[in-house]
């Protein structure tokens, strides 16, 4: 009987499953089926390639709970929390210009401009710098940060005439 | 108010404008962290100080001063604690209280090791504030890193927060580090040095020769039409002496100064390699076999060539400098004037030329590893490709590395084509001026036909020179890069130092192992935590759980691969940190997953703990290990070569021929690390009645996937997330129905599941 209201009740919002946020911070899932998951974690599939589609919850260890092509599919409670679980733990910063840097020898230090504040990047090797695109770069820094250039070729000419020497 | 003391430490990992923030604070700071992302994950400094109300630290506190100076308090209770994790290079520190979460704050991971300090010191204090007890901090003995103020745990070496090896640039000083290596070849040295200078001296003699040549011989022949032929034969056995000289000179000196340098780099390499092997295994961890190889090996003769073939070059270049200046000096000091200001000048158009140069080519050589990168892709991947029809696309693939290739070397070459042409240039109009106003000269009678031709050929000897001097900066930058990855070596000291005084080891080991609330970190990360745990002489002790669970980790300390950060490890209640390590190691005997058998024959390979083992020693041990048959049954026998490019054994037999070397060395304690696990059944079998053997009389900690291979021992430990889960031997875990009894079941349906398909 239960089962059925539940059932009734998911089938009335237009969604297959529930998301909530305790006071802990912790992400609760609901599925029609009953099943309830604690802990659970928001995870784009393709950050860079494709950061508005494919959507993945997963529980603690990782196991995919639910998958969703993209936010729009979601109510506006459920969408809320994604976002909100989303913007605490992505993190790629985009680089608008590079301003300047210490030493044309590896590992360099890079002062960049990005859509987050100005920082300072640690560069080891040039192997870091990855080609996504034809013009999109994503650089890894020493501590594990990446850093996405969207379009190398509309950089500003000193940005570019760093790029170019470490490329 | 009354202001409390903070402990100075604290403060010197700040930067200055947050000390004055800090310091006029009334409270008593207890820890503090600056951390760089602000709520929205922007990039802001924001400061964090844990502080204490009074003295006995009873009430306490988190301030958050932003960086516009806006300030938030939070009170804080015992039952308040502060959780850390971390996502794709972002850091979350976040502050629970019994009620739900009250605040999260956000970092990157360059400064997670000042945080998890940060949340150390909290859980210290909320640990006081529980039992309302007063310690002093222990701040003292935290040594502080000096490239990026931040501080260093005891067991590490370096900063673990910036590695100190990759943060400086190379500098050319390091290579004055050498003359460490240098030093006991002075006399040598001293010998090369004057040799370098009579060789440079007797070539500078032929061009002032020849300067007599021509005014006293060819000149006046012109106008009288009488040749002097005794001066002339006299010059000439002067040029033929002259170049004899230099010759003879030139070899000693390349000879005394290459056997040299050649010793010098044998002694670097020899010390290095020496140096490298006491290393502990979390310095060969954190490095690729690759690039030590690189190091020892291409690095050190870089270096050698370095110094005896360009130093050396330069140095006569140099000295060639000055003692043709001095000659040119004391014959005309106006020519010689006028014939070395342009030296300076075109030397500087030449490096100008080469260091623009020089970018260039690193840009063709990382596009030539791109294109080695798609050949060392696709050709191991060829039966991938093939599979899936892709010739075409690696083709393309192929293509397109080239062509970036084609286009950067196209660029280099448009200024590398310019660059000969340019020196020769550069050289003719030195040399033009030298010949203009050498003319004047000679037309206004103040110099002789002679001094001219003697300016001329020193001159364009020097010239000559230009180029290969203008190296000199390249060829020392990179051999000072080279000297300091050695020297990066060499300076490493062992995370696990071998004790001042120690302890010496009764002669009967009983095999006892205890371990006290040990905990281990490696980097940022807390691998095992509160580990207790007794082991009694003799006991066979199974260690389960997933792979992570810091099983290993376990072992490596208990072998003191690796020193605890926490607790202590104690054999026979002797601390492991107070024995030799040459005895401490003496006491295992070890059996890995991956056996490794040395180039050499099967007995050496066997007595390899124990090099001067009798035969009957190793024959004995092999035949224990049941790997005496199979030995005999190969063409040589014992004395057959294993290894690397000897004879190919299978996996099972390689597994023996280690065990038969652990047994020969008798020891103490047994480590078996996932010793049947690369095998089949059957071989396991075998490999079983081995180690049955091995094991008798021996404290013996087995560490092993398949869980059926551990039924025999006496105790089993189920480790998760660095921590001891529960504890028993195979009937009691079963029966508790655990994560063993789990593990165990999952294993037997797999196995069912398997039989069954074969069925």
């Amino acid at each position: 009987m239960l089962q059925r209201l539940r059932k009734r009740l998911f089938e009335s919002l237009m969604m297959n499953f529930l998301l909530d946020k305790d006071a802990f911070g912790n992400i609760h899932l609901e599925l029609p089926s009953g099943e309830s998951y604690d802990q659970v974690k928001v995870i784009r599939a393709f950050p860079i390639s494709h950061p508005d589609n494919g959507f993945s919850i997963t529980d603690q260890d990782g196991h995919e709970l639910v998958w969703f092509e993209s936010l729009s599919e979601l109510n506006d409670t459920n969408q809320a929390i994604v976002q909100s679980s989303l913007e605490q733990i992505e993190f790629i910063p985009v680089i608008q210009a590079i301003t300047g840097l210490n030493s044309y020898a590896l590992p360099s230090i890079w002062d960049i401009q990005t859509d987050r504040g100005l920082t300072k990047l640690k560069l080891k090797t040039e192997q870091d710098i990855r080609r996504v695109s034809s013009e999109a770069l994503l650089i890894t820094d020493a501590n594990g940060i990446q850093y996405l250039i969207k379009n190398r070729k509309i950089l500003d000419k000193f940005s570019k005439k760093v790029l170019d020497r470490f490329m | 108010m009354v202001q409390f003391s903070t402990p100075p430490s604290l403060l010197l990992t700040l930067p200055l404008h947050w000390q004055n923030v800090v310091s006029t604070s009334a409270k008593r700071l207890l820890a503090v962290v600056e951390i760089d992302l602000n709520q929205t994950l922007h990039f802001e400094k924001t400061l964090l100080c844990l502080w204490s109300g009074d003295e006995l630290g009873t009430t306490i506190g988190i301030t958050q001063t932003s960086s516009d100076g806006s300030e938030q308090h939070w009170e804080i209770d015992a039952d308040c604690y502060l959780r850390l994790n971390d996502h794709a290079g972002v850091g979350h520190l976040s502050l629970y209280s019994k009620s739900g979460l009250i605040q999260t704050w956000h970092f990157t991971l360059a400064i997670n090791a000042l945080i998890s300090q940060f949340r150390d010191g909290f859980a210290q204090r909320i640990d006081l504030a529980k039992d309302a007890l007063v310690m002093e901090s222990n701040s003292e003995r935290i040594n502080i890193c000096p490239t990026c103020q931040s501080s260093i745990p005891v067991n590490q070496s370096a900063c673990i927060v910036c590695d100190p090896e990759t943060e400086v640039p190379p500098s050319t000083l390091t290579l004055f580090k050498l003359w460490r290596f240098a030093k006991p070849y002075k006399k040598d040295l001293l010998l090369g040095f004057v040799l370098t200078l009579l060789s440079t001296a007797a070539t500078l003699v032929p061009p002032y020769i020849s300067m007599p040549l021509m005014d006293d011989v060819l000149i006046p022949f012109q106008t009288s039409q009488v040749m002097n032929y005794e001066l002339a034969g006299m010059y000439l056995g002067g040029l033929l002496l002259a170049a004899l000289f230099a010759w003879g000179l030139g070899w000693w000196k390349t000879y005394i100064l290459a056997l040299v340098s050649e010793r010098i780099g044998m002694e670097l390499r020899t010390k290095t390699f020496e140096h490298l092997i006491r290393l502990s295994l979390e310095y060969f961890g954190a490095k690729r076999t690759g690039d030590l190889m690189a190091r020892i090996g291409n690095e050190t003769d870089r270096i050698c060539i370095f110094l005896s073939l360009h130093l050396l070059d330069f140095l006569t270049d140099m000295l060639m400098l000055f003692m043709t200046a001095a000659i040119l000096i004391s014959i005309d000091p106006l020519l010689a004037l006028v014939t070395l200001l342009p030296l300076p000048f075109i030397a500087w158009m030449i490096h100008f030329v080469r260091d623009k140069l020089r970018y260039g080519f690193e840009k063709v050589d990382r596009n030539w590893s791109e294109v080695n990168n798609v050949l060392s892709d696709t050709i191991p991947g060829i039966r991938v490709v093939k599979a899936f029809a892709q010739e075409g696309r690696e083709n393309q693939r192929f293509i397109a590395a080239n062509q970036r290739n084609l286009e950067v070397n196209d660029r280099v070459n448009r200024i590398w084509s310019s660059f000969a042409p340019t020196v020769t240039l550069l050289t003719e109009i030195g040399l033009l001026v030298v010949w203009g106003f050498g003319i004047y000269q000679v037309s206004s009678d103040h110099i002789t036909v002679g001094v001219l031709t003697a300016f001329l050929a020193y001159i364009s000897r020097f010239y000559g020179r230009m180029d290969s001097m203008s190296r000199i900066v390249s060829h020392t930058q990179k051999a000072a890069a080279g000297a300091k990855r050695v020297f990066d070596i060499l300076d490493h000291e062992s995370s696990v130092p071998d004790t001042k005084n120690p302890v010496a080891l009764p002669t009967v080991i009983r095999g006892q192992i205890d371990l006290t609330n040990v905990g281990f970190r490696y980097g940022n990360r807390a691998v095992t935590k509160g580990i207790n745990l007794n082991i009694q002489p003799g006991e066979m002790i199974g260690l389960v759980g997933h792979s992570g669970s810091g099983k290993s980790t376990l072992v490596n300390l208990i072998c003191r691969f690796y020193d605890v950060s926490e607790g202590s490890v104690k054999i026979d209640g002797i601390d492991v940190r107070n024995i030799a390590t040459l005895e401490l190691r003496q006491l295992f005997g070890m059996v890995l997953q991956e056996p490794f058998l040395f180039f050499g024959t099967i007995a050496e390979n066997i007595a390899y703990g124990k090099p001067n083992a009798t035969r009957t020693e190793v024959v004995q041990a092999a035949k224990a290990a049941n790997a005496h048959d199979f030995i005999l049954r190969l063409p040589l026998g014992y004395d057959s070569l294993v290894g690397e490019r000897g004879q190919s054994l299978s996996g099972g037999e390689r597994q023996r021929i280690s065990i038969a070397r652990a047994l020969l060395i008798d020891p103490k304690i047994l480590i078996l690390d996932e010793a049947t696990s690369s095998v089949d059944t059957t071989t396991e079998k075998e490999i079983q009645k081995a180690l049955d053997n091995l094991v008798k009389g021996r404290t013996t900690l087995a560490i092993a996937h398949r869980l059926s291979t551990l039924r025999k021992a006496d105790r089993l430990i189920v480790l998760d997330k660095g921590e001891i889960i529960e504890v028993g031997n195979h009937d009691e875990l079963m029966a508790a129905e655990g994560t063993y009894f789990n593990l165990y079941q999952a294993q037997a349906r797999h196995a069912a599941e398997i039989a069954q398909e074969v069925i």
